[in-house]
């Protein structure tokens, strides 16, 4: 089998609009994750039981199920949902719900992170800051958050790479991102292995530079 | 807003033959079952082997091995199951081509496919938690098998993987955990494991809810299982006098 790999130069600018839709993906899930965790996590490490409890639960329902089962029935639910809410039946489409079960799916995992990184900000820290008069909000907004943030940025950095690779999974409800364009496109001129290689090769070359970089990161924020 | 909620609905008939909706989330759970186990066998041997050559002496032998971790960790497990299935058969010889695009049945070519694919997927996951427990022995285990006499290969076998193992199977439950989620992507190729029956329930009876609730309730439940079971093994084998066997 001889490959051919000359017809991905025609091909570049169509797989440019399926990175971008990746990356739009990728970003807008990781800030919406990264502030679902948050809220999850100060949820989960308060005093009141009932919302301690319900983090809990939604962290472990989460955890326990795959991805893509939360994709493919958002793909199916979130549409309806949202009728019901508004009340109005015009369709969202299937980036909508992609990104809804992105941003519920990876929240429960960035929790773990954020509740990991308050814990370990000595309780010191927020005495002061209530010896301070601060409230409990200043105190975490103020003292206690960007400290933790800090600390845990680089397990961060290496949840949002993996979420960058299981963007892919989208593919299960048609969106055209980065893999999906590739597919479709080495259909298109019959040259599906040369795409399918192409594309792997470019998510190899993204997470793994972006891995080193953030090995390197770790090591600059090593107290 | 007309939604038609039946939680009875998996007692019912398919439509299909004499089955009921149930039936098929049973052999659904059947396919997850037979492709994470059957991963899971790759994923330990072909893990523990490259976990221990990350730990030799020497440079071309943790080489590869870390080029193999690096590889199979930052391509996306898509990218990789449609390698397996799309492409490779077409670089096998002619007769082992024609064997799994028309001797087996569609099955049963996914099956290997998916079988293949997280196996070695996994592999690389577990060789970093088998290098971590081999590394995390103090270097005194090692050197005292060798002022004994061990080779190297009894060093590892009597020495430092029995205790190693011991050491890495909470984080090898949670990579044992995430194969049976992983498992859901073989549904993308056609294989009829449990998401893809869930799926289809939810077309076919229009019970979307219910459909995907099962299935939720079913992964969940496999989870604990597979958790209780592994907090089982961890206690059996714990070494008496040694902190827990985990922390």
């Amino acid at each position: 089998m001889a490959l051919d790999f000359s017809q991905i130069i025609p091909a570049l600018p169509g797989l440019a609009d399926g990175m971008l839709l990746t990356l739009k993906l990728l970003v807008m899930a990781v800030g919406g994750g990264v502030v679902l965790g948050t809220l999850l996590a100060l949820a989960r490490l308060s005093d009141n039981l009932l919302l301690s409890r319900l983090a809990k639960w939604y962290v472990n329902y989460f955890r326990s199920i795959p991805l893509l089962l939360v994709i493919s029935w958002f793909y199916l639910v979130v549409p309806m949902v949202l009728s019901w809410i508004t009340g109005d039946l015009t369709p969202v489409g299937a980036f909508t719900s992609c990104l809804v079960a992105f941003v519920m799916f990876e929240a429960a995992y960035f929790s773990e992170i954020v509740r990991a990184g308050i814990q370990s900000i000595s309780r010191g820290q927020i005495n002061a800051a209530y010896a301070l008069g601060m409230t409990y909000s200043q105190a975490m907004r103020l003292v206690i958050l960007p400290q933790a943030f800090r600390k845990m940025m680089p397990l961060l950095l290496q949840q949002s790479i993996i979420l960058f690779q299981d963007t892919s999974l989208v593919y299960a409800v048609g969106l055209m991102d980065f893999l999906n364009t590739a597919r479709s496109k080495g259909d298109v001129v019959g040259l599906p292995h040369e795409f399918l290689l192409f594309a792997g090769a470019v998510y190899f070359v993204i997470s793994f530079g972006a891995s080193q970089w953030v090995k390197r990161l770790q090591k600059r924020f090593a107290v | 807003m007309n939604y038609h909620w039946d939680w009875g609905i998996f007692f019912k008939s398919t439509g299909v033959g004499s089955e009921i909706y149930l039936n098929w989330f049973v052999s659904g759970l059947g396919w997850t079952i037979a492709v994470a186990l059957a991963g899971w066998a790759i994923a330990l041997l072909l893990g523990s082997v490259l976990g221990v050559m990350r730990t030799l002496p020497g440079k071309l032998l943790p080489t590869i091995a870390t080029t193999y971790v690096e590889l199979f960790r930052n391509v996306p497990l898509l990218v990789q199951l449609f390698i397996w299935y799309f492409l490779v058969p077409d670089l096998l010889p002619t007769p082992l081509e024609m064997w799994f695009k028309q001797g087996i049945s569609p099955a049963a070519s996914a099956y290997l496919s998916v079988v293949v694919c997280l196996g070695l997927f996994t592999a690389a996951r577990v060789c970093e938690q088998v290098r971590t427990g081999i590394q995390a022995l103090p270097r005194g285990q090692n050197n005292a098998a060798l002022a004994m006499g061990f080779s190297t290969a009894q060093t590892y076998r009597f020495v430092l993987l029995p205790q190693a193992f011991r050491i890495i199977i909470p984080p090898l439950t949670s990579e044992f955990l995430n194969i049976f989620k992983n498992s859901s992507v073989a549904s993308l190729i056609g294989l009829m494991e449990l998401l893809a029956q869930t799926k289809q329930t939810a077309e076919f009876s229009a019970n979307i809810f219910e459909a995907f609730t099962l299935a939720t309730l079913i992964y969940f439940v496999l989870n604990m299982s597979l958790m209780g079971f592994m907090a089982w093994v961890e206690k059996r084998v714990r070494i008496p006098g040694m902190m827990g066997g985990s922390k």
